[in-house]
This record gives C-alpha cells, structure tokens and sequence, in this order.
C-alpha cells in the first residue's frame, strides 16, 4: 500500500474518530431532556397531519398533550379507542368520547335548487361565494365547486355528478377539515351513533325557501308534532327542527315531511352488506 | 411641464359618450322603494319604523348603530310596508325596508336654507353631516363623517375632491360638476372648514374639458382651491392615485390618505355636504348613470335611494333584448347583478347593462409571464405572483408582497393576456388573510 493512501486514510480516520467524539460528548453535554410520554403518544396517533385537532401535526399535538395539557379528545381520526390508550399513558381517567362523521346539509343539486345567474369566474366556492354571495338563488346553498373535497385529507370526499359533494363514511374519521373549508357551513360533524340528519341548512320562510328549492326546510313544524314524533324530542330552531342525535321514532317524520327533507343515514354495516355483493362480483 | 400623473394604469374603451351630453333627469315618483339597511361599510342602520307607519321624505327611518355606520332616510312619502329580505347589489341579500308611495312627495318640514352656514361651527357642520347619513358616494360608500374625524395627531394640510371619474361609461360626477358646480365648492369650503385646512384641489381627467372650464369658474374667487387637470387613465380616481398625481405623496403600505396630511371626498359627496349643512337636508337620492349598448336610452337620472333597477331602467326606454349582463357601477370594479329586481343604493354610481357578446369572459389560460399585470399595478404589486400564491394557499408570503394593499382596480385582469382571474384570486387571499386575522383576535 503507497504511503500516500495510507497517509489519507489515516487522516480521514482521524478526523471522523475526533468529530465523533466531539458529537458524542456535545449530545451528552446539551442533551435535551424530553419526555418519553411524548413519543409514546405520537406513535399512537395516526400520523394524518390532518390538523383536525387545532395542531400543524400530530407529533406537535402529543407535545401539546403533554406541555400544555390538550385535552386527550381532540384526535378525531384516532376514533373512539385512542383516546383510552393515551389516557392510561397520562395515568387519567378517561371521558367517553363519540364518534363523529360528516354530513352534507343541502340536497339541492343541480335542477333542484335554482340558480340566480351564471358565474364565470375562480372554480373555487370560498371565490365564488365572494360574488354576489354565490350564483345559488338559495343564500344557503351548495355552490357545488368542491372545495370540501379539496379539503379532505383522507380521500373521504367526491363530487358527484349532481353537482352535491358526498362523504364516505367509512373513510371520513370526522376531522373537520370540511367543515372549516365551506363557505356557507353546511358540512356538518354528526355523531355516528345519530340515524337521522336534516339535508338542509336554510333559515328563511317557507315562501322564501319554496321559491329557491323544492327539497329545502320551509320550518312547516309539522316534524315536531306530538302526533308524528311522540317522544317530542324534536324543537323547532331558526325556522328549522333542530334534530338531537338520539332521536329514535322518526320514521314518520321522515315519510310525511313535505318537502323530503330529512336524510336517513344508512347503518355503516347495512351499507357494507349492500357494497359486498358488487365486490365479489 | 409633464403632465400629472401616477405610475401604472390602463387605458379601458371609456363609453362616455352614451351620456355625457345628457342633463341630469329627475325620476318620475317610484311606487314603492326598498331602502336596505346595509348600503355603507361599517355597522348596518338600525331600523326605527314599523309596518303600517306613516313616512315623509326624509324622515330617518334607521339609525346608526355605532360610529362607522350612518343613518339612513326615506327618500319618498307613504306606508311602511314592513321589514323584508330582498335582493342586495353587494351582499346579494339583505334586510330592507319597503315604503309604498302615497303619490305626493311630501317632505319634512326641518329642510330650509341657512345663509350663514359657513359660519357654523365645524363640530356642528360635522353633526350635520352625521346626522344626514352620508357616505362617500363614488361608490365605496365609507361613512363621510368618520372620514373627517381624524385622530388628532394626524395633521390634515389638503383636502382633495375628487371629480376624476375614472371608470368607464360613468358620467354621473361629470354631469354634477357641469350642473351644480357652486354647490360641490361650497361643499369644499365645509370640509377644508371642518378639518381646518387651507389647500384645496379639485382633480379631473382631461375629457371633461367642459367641466373644468365649469369648475375652474366656480373657484375663482377662492384663491386658496386650485382646479387640477389629470391625463385619462384608469384608475386615476382612486384615492391613493390621486394623491400620488396631485400631491407627488405617497399613502404608504398598509396606510390612509390621512397619514400623508390629505382627505380625498368624491365631487357627489361634497354636494350632498352642502345639501346637509346648508338645508339639513339628508341624502334621500343621487345621480345614477343609466348606460350601455343595450340601454334604449341612456341617461343620467337622479334616483331616490331605494328604487328598484327596474323602474330607473323602464324610465330610460328599458333593456334591448341582446342585453347579456347587468352591473352596477362601472365595467372595471362594478357589481354583476342578477336582475333588475336590486335597489339603488347609496353606493350605485351606475347601472350599466352589457349587450350579450360583450358580457362573458374569455376562458384562462396558463400565465405567459409577460409581466403585463406588474406593468399597469398602481399599486406596485405583482398580481399574477400574488394570484398563484392565493391558488396555492401560501398566505404568509402573499401577505409578505403586500397583497393587502391591492384597491381591486381590476387593471390587472383587463390587461392580462391569458384572461386570468387576477383580481378575484386576490380578493379570495385578502378575505383569507382577514379571516385568519380575524380568527387569531
């Protein structure tokens, strides 16, 4: 072996030992004194980055559980069995949460619900709404340019061809995203455990409402009848029935509603048995 | 000498002359008037009627809730026929009240003309303009009175009005100048009074050569008020433009007028000034220039507030059947309107109904980079980085290069090759940047 090589390797050796050695000394020297708790709790979290919780990320959400005392509950796609597992991290007690999904409140799709003129414009509802508040004659309504989708981190979301968005139960984990991302807030967080939703967000009289949509809310009260729903768990708000989620005898409600609408939500296993036919096919 | 003038700016078709040679018309009596609640920037009035009251002309029927918010007065006599959601030219929707004409125009009785009004001192003249519910009348309807209270340390040395008229096809402050130019200088004369100041401007483009020659008269005799005569070119009106081509000042990032001493009022604003303190008579109509290829007959019209499109349109022959668009104000930074069922607000400087061919915007394409958009900014901005920046969700560097201080003149999209929606992805990112605002207190 020349002397030149040897005198090379030598020297690079040298340097990375030394190096090394000062990195190994500098590491004990500033050591930054982290809790273990933290990366235990990040490792439980499902590392979407959604931001669901309030946080850029899920690491920085465990920090905060830790360091600043978040609440254990805010992870919604974590689901319900999350947030025992951090707890007992924590060494607290536990508060049962529930499940949350999201839901589109406005049924009115294209020929549905009238349009009061043609927008040309941005193809984004947040630019959209700046015109005119939106080119839907309904104030309320779906503008229909997907920016719910857009805003879903978990494919949970489509457009359909109707010009409605539509949610995947299955997929949506209930962050929110959604939700903040509608301009006229009519993507709703529901309790999963809840059967029935009202497909409508609209506050203004039944005249008002009939002359913009045919399946709009037009507040008739007739939900809340002791004689349609006798559990009189149905109370009449901003012209609308605000809806509790364990509302149980709606079946009647929903058949006699005159202008249909309510939305029933299929039972998650109902709508797998259904799926399950075509994907064996 | 160089003409004065400011950096940046279009030259638009300016479709003047549909109507600049039209007097003012006054219109004939509406049936009925809507008079929304909303019509200035700031707090919505407060209604003070009910259904089934009787009104005068010129009765306050709302009232201010706070200080950036202005009263608002009927503008016909008759029944209030109740409180109701109709069809806004801003929000799209909004509260209004509507009051069925009896057919007489009664007024009230408080309307009479004071000889010494300029004697009168500047916080009762300021009262006086408060009480009449005025706002800036070009169309950005910011409330009048709180335009001329500054903070005491904000030093006022010029007043500026502003008669530029910058907007294509709009000839409303032209006409007013050639007809009322004695009532828009006294106008002057009680604002550079209320904010003590002992320069005053008033700027025009030079294709009102017959305004100027009106207005230069009108001022003669006031050695202190100075007729100022600007190049055409869009957006000359803009405040901050104005000052810059006036006063070689420049309102810096983020800024107002007042912090570089000026107070800019539009030339129907000073009209409506005098109207308030010399009469007590409030701001119950304005000029609305009624324009556009399918307009039968185009013209200037003094409308009461609150009359629906429809009528001011059926008065001037209606719309030809090729009409393809309706806005309110002027092409550049007008409002699209639905239909004609929309009040006149204290804000609507125009109606302008487009034929069809002339309504639709041509589909974007991708951005050339021609730097077109960064040549014509008056503001110095660079719209097309900005635009990609807002499509991106990159607000923080959007904010970095200024995009708060866009005026929306819209020259940026006019100019651009590629058709691209400039001003309005701009709009989007400063309503984001606000939310966030907003949101973070």
């Amino acid at each position: 072996m020349s002397p030149q090589i040897l005198s090379s390797l030598i020297t690079l050796g040298g340097l990375g030992l030394l190096f090394g050695a000062i990195l190994a000394y500098a590491s004990k020297i500033f050591y930054v004194k982290k809790d273990p708790r933290i990366e235990k709790i990040n490792a439980l979290l499902p590392q979407a980055n959604c931001g669901g919780c309030g946080y850029p990320g899920c690491s920085n959400y465990a920090e905060a559980i830790i360091n600043e005392g978040a609440p254990v509950t805010l992870c919604a796609p974590g689901g319900p069995d999350l947030v025992p597992q951090i707890a007992e991290i924590l060494g607290v007690e536990a508060e049962a949460t529930e499940s949350m999904v999201a839901v589109v409140r406005c049924q009115g799709a294209k020929g549905v619900a009238k349009d009061k003129f043609k927008y040309e414009g941005i193809e984004d509802c947040n630019a959209a709404v700046l015109v005119q508040g939106g080119h839907k004659a309904c104030v309320y309504g779906c503008l229909g340019f997907g920016s719910c989708v857009k805003a879903c981190p978990f494919d949970a979301m489509a457009m359909l061809d109707n010009g409605l968005p539509t949610v995947f139960e299955d997929k949506c984990t209930g962050c929110g995203n959604c939700v903040e991302a509608c301009p006229k807030g009519i993507m709703e967080l529901i309790p999963r455990s809840q059967k029935v939703y009202l497909g409508c967000v609209n506050k203004d009289s039944g005249k008002e409402v009939r002359q913009v949509c045919s399946v709009g809310c037009i507040g008739c009260t007739l939900c809340a009848k002791p004689n349609i729903t006798p559990s009189g768990k149905i109370k009449m708000q901003d012209n609308m029935p605000a809806i509790p989620p364990d509302w149980d005898d709606f079946e009647m409600a929903v058949k006699r509603c005159p202008t249909k609408s309510f939305v029933v939500r299929i039972p998650a296993e109902v709508a797998e048995e259904a799926a399950a036919p075509e994907a064996n096919a | 000498m160089a003409k004065k003038t400011f950096v940046g700016g279009v030259h638009p078709y300016e479709g003047k002359e549909f109507t600049e040679k039209k007097a003012i018309e006054k219109l004939p009596l509406p049936q009925r008037v809507a008079i929304p609640l909303q019509q200035h920037i700031g707090a919505p009035a407060k209604a003070l009627v009910e259904k089934g009251q009787e009104v005068k002309a010129g009765e306050k029927i709302a009232e201010a809730s706070g200080f950036v918010s202005v009263p608002i007065h009927s503008s016909i006599s008759g029944k209030v026929k109740g409180i109701e959601k109709v069809n806004h030219p801003v929000s799209g929707r909004g509260e209004a009240i509507v009051i069925e004409s009896d057919g007489e125009d009664n007024w009230v009785e408080t309307i009479r003309f004071e000889e010494n009004y300029l004697e009168l001192d500047s916080k009762e003249m300021l009262e006086r303009i408060k009480d009449a519910g005025i706002a800036g009348l070009g169309g950005a309807t910011f409330p009048t009175h709180v335009k001329l209270s500054p903070p005491p340390d904000k030093k006022i040395d010029t007043v500026i009005l502003n008669g530029a008229e910058c907007e294509p096809y709009l000839t409303a402050d032209h006409r007013l100048m050639l007809e009322h130019a004695d009532d828009i200088v006294a106008g002057l004369r009680i604002i550079m009074k209320i904010l003590n100041v002992q320069q005053g401007i008033i700027g025009i483009e030079d294709n009102k050569p017959d305004a100027i020659e009106v207005m230069r008269k009108a001022v003669k005799d006031f050695n202190n008020i100075q007729v100022y005569v600007f190049p055409v070119k869009y957006p000359q009106g803009a405040e901050k433009q104005m000052i810059k081509a006036a006063l070689n000042r420049e309102v810096p990032s983020g800024g107002l007028p007042m912090d570089v001493g000026v107070v800019v009022q539009n030339v129907g604003t000073a009209k409506a000034m005098y109207e308030a303190v010399a009469y007590h008579k409030p701001l119950t109509h304005r000029v609305v220039t009624v324009t556009g290829a399918a307009v039968n007959e185009p013209k200037n019209v003094l409308v009461p507030i609150g009359t629906m499109f429809e009528d001011v349109v059926a008065f001037c022959g209606g719309m030809k059947e090729s009409a393809g668009k309706i806005v309110m104000g002027g092409p550049m930074m007008g409002l699209a309107q639905p239909n004609l069922q929309v009040p006149v607000v204290k804000g609507t400087s125009g109606i302008l109904i487009l034929e069809e061919h002339e309504a639709h915007v041509p589909a974007e394409d991708p951005c050339i980079a021609c730097g077109r958009c960064v040549e014509v900014c008056p503001m110095h901005l660079l719209p097309t980085t900005l635009q990609i920046l807002v499509e991106h969700e990159n607000y923080t560097e959007a904010e970095r290069l200024h995009i708060m201080d866009c005026i929306e003149c819209g020259s940026c999209s006019y100019i651009c090759p590629s058709n691209r929606r400039l001003v309005q992805g701009i709009r989007l990112g400063k309503r984001k940047i606000l939310e966030a605002r907003r949101k973070a207190g």
